[in-house]
């Protein structure tokens, strides 16, 4: 994947606690986990709707622990993060995040370990997070088309009756002049009122 | 089918999703684009405002920026209170201040004064965040006018004050400049500092007071937060501490015992004392000093009032005037241009009339006016006030007040008039529930049918052109407006598919509204007065349908139950109210003398179709609803097998009853029910140091089952254990905080229960090691979808429990199943000998939920959806079939019959499968499933900060032609068939004349 070779044209995010020495850190925790987020593309596909803004996404920690926003760059951070293994949300509509679990290493002074759970790809610091795919959440009307319409019900319908009243004729071609004047013999002669006969009608 | 040597099982789904893609359509039912808006609608609020800033300068659009209750961030349009953007903060993220900066940022401190962001007003787009402050507790940001310039750029300096830290912030990037600790101040560590206010361009004033007699004056460098100097003013009688405001040019507090105003001008730094008996004749009690208040001008608010003073260049306080009845002021403002300051207050005059009072200052005078605005009365009292000046063109000022009433609506007002409102009180709906509309009146006239007929033929031709690409894009968009302005859907009647309904919901407020479900819009919407000035605090409990118009109560009104609770000090008791569903009238309303731990509607209705119900109070006794004589009878003859539980999550203990005998000869009281006493009958107690019970789930009571047995193709019978007394519990461990991000494994469980409510008798357990909560359940029929983290994946699992009743297996022939000569009518008993064969698996899942539930349908043939409120505010139904113990890798051909999915280890998520589409429901709360009159259908209502309404088909519709149906072109290929007809007719004329002719 070119992934290595986008990242290295972009700014570095650096992960730090801006004011730890300070202040004193509220909450439990000590550590920062801080990343990125970016879209190769700034336009949504052809046909998605939400084109791809760093306005509408937001990054879930913990099932809702807590909720941060994103900057203009996609930089986001969480602070106050206790040691531990945390699991990170990103909600971005018309967009699919997979699911990221991030170690935050006490032995390593809060180094960050992530992993994406949906396709095992492991990424370290800087976090970059890219969407593995877009959404589409409407089905794509079939463009009108003679097939489409002969395929419906009624389209079959009408080619049958199409086929019936030019091959039919073909077939009647075909028998033999006597024995069609014996099959219009019995006819006449049987009761029921027959298609032919009806269609006959008065002349007969 | 073909597995693959697929390395990890995502890629495995993935190709799976590739491989039968006609598979999974089938499994979901998704929407075109031009649908949307046909059957769904979408409604954004905000909540409860409880901080507004107005960015009415310059020549941008005209903007108020609102924090609510909800921990919503919105900008709203001044002129209709339309919302530009929104952003919904985490749950603990409360916004505690809101100011607006150099007309351009909003700048938010939140999470108890330790996050400060700044957001671009015209989008909403986050600027920057700092979110390592801690301030302490009752936080606040000041936005000063000292200019700051840093190597980033130039901005303000921004003031946050909590009871441990003042911090000084730069407002470029929220750097932190300096900050000042409590301990530099005080000795004893608290934070001395009170109030802040700016001095000059180079200075600030902290005020706070001297342990109980005096003020001190810290002037504080606004560059460095160096402390310059410290000045004390010491009074001979002790001061009341909760009383302190600051103006620009004076600190003003009250004694101890509130008889005399004690004031310092802050430059001759002189105390003074004015009585406030002498000046303020008619105050009575004990005043406070409101926080609110405007240039010189400040609030005393007394038992009986609120007195409005100036404290003026006289040095005199000075009463301008004193308001009775309930009032409420809104904070001061400085006017544009020159040192004119404003207040006003809101006195709510009667119940539907305010009088909105503007008190400005200008040099040394006070101009008041007053305008008499109407309000609603539905929408109670007003709760808050902002007041927000514009310049008319003859340069003299004018007021706008953003109101916010009892019912969490909002609404501005200008030149005694409502310019908008807002409901948002539906952003904190509780319950919810639907009643059917009015059967249509007969006797409908011609020429409206005439002249729909002649609609209607209009439309299809539309249509047909559409779908025949030849249409222009105007006649496009004719079809469309026609599709989604049907006047069908938004009739206040029955209609025959059941599609049109009334949702009845209850807010926290205590205020119901009724929404029609063809459009989203207030039929009506009422506070329950029974309800209002109870004392104490109120909580809303539960929305019960009371009385469902049924056989021979056809005619009658749909009436809803609503139940709350008050706990006060003193004491704590129920409260119960009748609403009718068509009016929004309250039919009746009581108190009750006992507290509602638990409200159970009963399978009975008495002859006026009223259900009964039992109503549990604190001390396990029941009491009986309607108290008439006729439920009584009822009710007797069904109280010796009443049985009911009650779960409590702290002890962890479940407790099952029986109800035992009316306690009193003559117990007729209307106000508080029949009493009964009841008999515990067992209790499940949960080891409270291995678990903890955090969810329990039941099946729905109106639940309609079509069929007790499951036929296999193989011609098996499986017999499904329908037990309605089942509940499922999950408990986790107590060590296992909700917060997983620090757990392991080991020390994480999760432990599954089914219990029979009657005996108490535990039915079935499993215990999942190495997951944790939080847990979501749904029960339906016999099965049970939980939901649930897996500490050990570090994923999110979905489980799936189905019960089996093993005792009917005996008579597996279909045949005789399908002649009626089975078992299945046998009455089930809880005290009979059960033997389960429970079936269960386990999916993975991509993300954390919000709320899950089940679709219902009218006659429960349709197959089933769970519907998953998603971690981004959408609505995700996902077929039951996924959801299938029986599921394996590799189905056989005859499982592939029966409608086995071949097993994959995660649930897919397709796109199309969100119910919810583009749409988000914001801080999605609830998802409710009503059944629609049209078995394929099944109705789906989402709450939470915004409202969302949709109808699903699981199975497809089946049951109906969809409004895609192409009607002309039916029409279309009838005619062309009689054409042909003709012509064929006309042709074989011809030919038999020629063939005659030969």
């Amino acid at each position: 994947m070119a992934i290595s070779g986008v990242l290295s044209l972009l700014p570095i995010v650096v992960a730090v606690g801006f004011f730890t020495a300070a202040i004193p850190i509220s909450g439990a925790g000590e550590y920062t986990i801080a990343g990125r987020i970016r879209h190769s593309r700034a336009e949504g596909l052809s046909g998605n709707k939400a084109p791809f803004k760093t306005l509408n996404i937001k990054v879930i920690l913990n099932a809702g622990q807590r909720v941060a926003f994103v900057r203009p760059d996609g930089y986001f951070a969480f602070s106050g993060i206790p040691a531990g293994t945390h699991l990170l949300e990103v909600v971005a509509p018309g967009y699919f995040f997979s699911p990221v679990r991030v170690d935050v290493s006490a032995r390593l002074n809060g180094q960050l370990q992530a992993f994406l759970t949906e396709t095992r790809r492991v990424i370290s610091e800087p976090l970059m997070f890219e969407p593995l795919r877009e959404e589409e959440y409407f089905e794509k009307r079939e463009p009108f088309s003679i097939m489409g319409l002969l395929k419906s019900p009624m389209g079959l319908m009408v080619g049958f009756m199409v086929m019936a009243v030019f091959l039919l004729p073909k077939l009647m071609e075909n028998i033999d002049p006597e024995e069609m004047k014996r099959m219009q013999e019995e006819m006449r002669n049987s009761p029921a009122p027959s298609f032919g006969s009806l269609l006959q009608g008065r002349t007969s | 089918m073909a597995k693959g040597p697929m390395s990890t099982p995502s890629s495995y789904a993935a190709a799976l999703v590739m491989l039968f893609p006609a598979l999974f359509f089938s499994l979901c039912f998704s929407v075109y684009e031009d649908q949307v808006g046909i059957w769904d609608w979408h409604q954004q609020y905000i909540g409860s405002v409880k901080e507004a800033a107005f960015q009415t300068q310059g020549a941008g659009r005209k903007r108020v920026v609102v924090a609510t209750e909800e921990n919503v961030l919105a900008s709203l349009n001044l002129r209709s209170g339309e919302i530009y953007w929104k952003h919904v903060f985490g749950d603990s993220d409360n916004i505690d201040g809101l100011e607006i900066l150099l007309g351009k940022y909003v700048l938010t401190l939140s999470q108890q004064g330790s996050v400060l962001r700044a957001w671009h007003l015209p989008d909403g787009q986050l600027i920057w965040e700092t979110s390592s402050l801690s301030p302490g507790s009752n936080a606040m940001l000041i936005v000063t006018s000292i200019d700051l310039h840093t190597e980033s750029g130039k901005g303000k300096l921004l003031l946050i004050l909590g009871d441990r830290h003042l911090l000084g912030v730069s407002s470029v990037d929220g750097a932190l400049k300096w900050s000042i600790e409590s301990k530099e101040l005080s000795d004893n560590g608290e934070m001395n500092i009170k109030k802040i206010v700016q001095h000059d361009e180079k200075s600030i004033y902290g005020v706070g007071f001297l342990s109980l007699s005096g003020f001190v004056v810290w002037d504080i460098d606004a560059k460095t937060g160096h402390i310059n100097s410290r000045d004390v003013i010491t009074h001979h009688q002790e001061l009341s501490m909760n009383d302190l405001i600051v103006t620009e040019s004076s600190v003003i507090s009250l004694d101890r015992d509130g008889k005399n105003i004690v004031w310092i001008s802050l430059n001759q730094q002189v105390l003074q004392i004015a009585s406030i008996e002498r000046h303020i004749p008619d105050g009575k009690g004990r005043p406070h000093l409101m926080e609110e208040h405007a240039g010189n001008i400040f609030v005393l608010k007394f038992k009986n009032q609120i007195s409005l003073v100036n404290l003026g260049s006289s040095n005199v306080p000075e009463l301008i005037q004193s308001l009775q009845d309930h009032s409420i002021v809104s904070l001061g403002i400085a006017l544009p241009g020159g040192d004119k300051h404003a207040l006003s207050v809101i006195q709510q005059v009667s119940e539907d009339k305010i009088n909105v009072h503007i008190f400005m200052e200008e040099g040394d005078k006070i101009k008041v006016s007053s305008e008499l605005v109407g309000s609603d009365i539905q929408r109670g009292f007003v709760k808050k006030a902002y007041l927000n000046a514009y310049t008319r063109n003859d340069r003299s000022h004018g007021f706008r007040v953003l109101v916010v009433a009892e019912d969490s609506s909002l609404s501005l007002l200008q030149q005694g008039e409502m310019v908008w409102n807002r409901e948002d009180g539906l952003a904190s709906i509780i319950e919810a529930s639907t009643a059917e509309l009015p059967l249509e009146k007969e006797g409908v006239s011609v020429a409206r049918v005439e002249h729909s007929l002649l609609e209607w033929l209009k439309g299809h031709w539309l249509k047909l052109k559409t779908a025949l690409m030849v249409a222009s894009v105007e006649e496009a968009a004719a079809v469309q407006a026609l599709r989604l302005k049907s006047t069908d859907k938004t009739k206040m009647s029955r209609d025959h598919n059941g599609f049109r309904k009334l949702l009845v919901v209850l807010t926290k407020t205590g205020k119901l509204y009724t929404l029609h479900t063809g459009d989203g819009r207030i039929v009506w919407s009422s506070f329950i007065s029974g309800f209002r000035r109870s004392g104490g605090k109120l909580t809303m409990l539960k929305l019960l349908p009371w009385q469902v118009p049924h056989k021979h109560a056809m005619h009658e009104n749909p009436v809803f139950l609503v139940a709350a609770k008050v706990a006060s000090e003193e004491n704590k008791f129920g409260l119960l109210a009748w609403v009718d569903a068509y009016s929004g009238m309250e039919i009746n309303s009581v108190r009750l003398t006992y507290f509602i731990e638990q409200i159970i509607p009963l399978p009975l209705t008495d002859g006026a179709e009223q259900r009964l119900h039992i109503i549990i109070d604190d001390h396990a006794n029941a009491h009986l609803f309607p108290a008439t004589d006729e439920s009584l009878q009822i009710f007797l003859e069904h109280a010796q097998s009443t049985y009911f539980y009650m779960t409590d999550k702290e002890k962890g203990t479940i407790t099952g009853f029986a109800v035992k005998g009316p306690q009193t000869a003559s117990p007729l009281s209307p106000s508080d029910g029949v009493l009964f006493r009841s008999q515990q009958l067992w209790t499940i107690m949960f080891p409270s140091d291995t678990e903890r019970i955090v969810t329990t789930a039941t099946r729905r009571v109106d639940e309609v089952v079509h069929t007790q047995a499951k036929i296999l193709t193989n011609q098996d019978v499986l017999y499904k254990y329908l037990n309605k007394n089942t509940l499922f519990v999950a408990t986790i461990a107590p060590s296992g905080a909700e917060a997983f991000g620090e757990t392991s494994p080991e020390e994480n469980w999760l432990v599954v229960y089914i219990i029979d409510t009657i005996t108490g008798r535990i039915l079935y357990r499993l215990k999942h090691s190495g997951m944790c909560g939080p847990v979501h359940a749904v029960f339906s029929e016999n099965w049970i979808v939980y939901h649930y983290f897996n500490v050990r994946a570090h994923r999110f699992e979905y489980s799936v429990i189905e019960m089996y009743d093993r005792n009917r297996i005996d008579n597996k022939n279909m045949l005789q199943f399908m002649l009626g000569k089975d078992n299945a009518t046998a009455t089930l008993s809880s005290y009979s000998h059960v033997d389960l064969d429970v079936k269960t698996q386990s999916y993975f899942f991509s993300h954390s939920i919000k709320a899950l539930t089940v679709t219902s349908t009218a006659r429960g043939i349709t197959g089933k959806q769970i519907l998953v409120g998603s971690v981004g505010d959408q609505i995700l139904a996902l077929d039951k079939r996924f959801f299938d113990p029986r599921r394996t890798a590799e189905p056989t051909q005859a499982e592939k019959e029966d409608g086995i999915i071949p097993l994959t280890d995660a649930i897919p998520i397709l796109p199309q499968f969100y119910l919810s589409h583009a749409y988000r429901v914001e801080g999605l709360r609830g998802i409710i499933t009503v059944p629609a009159g049209l078995e394929s259908t099944s109705l789906v209502f989402a709450y939470g900060v915004d409202l969302f309404y949709t109808h699903t088909a699981p199975s497809r519709i089946y049951d109906s032609l969809t409004g895609e149906f192409n009607y002309a072109l039916l029409l279309i290929t009838i005619f062309a068939l009689l054409i042909a007809i003709i012509i064929s007719w006309i042709l074989s004329e011809r030919k038999e004349l020629k063939e005659k002719w030969k």
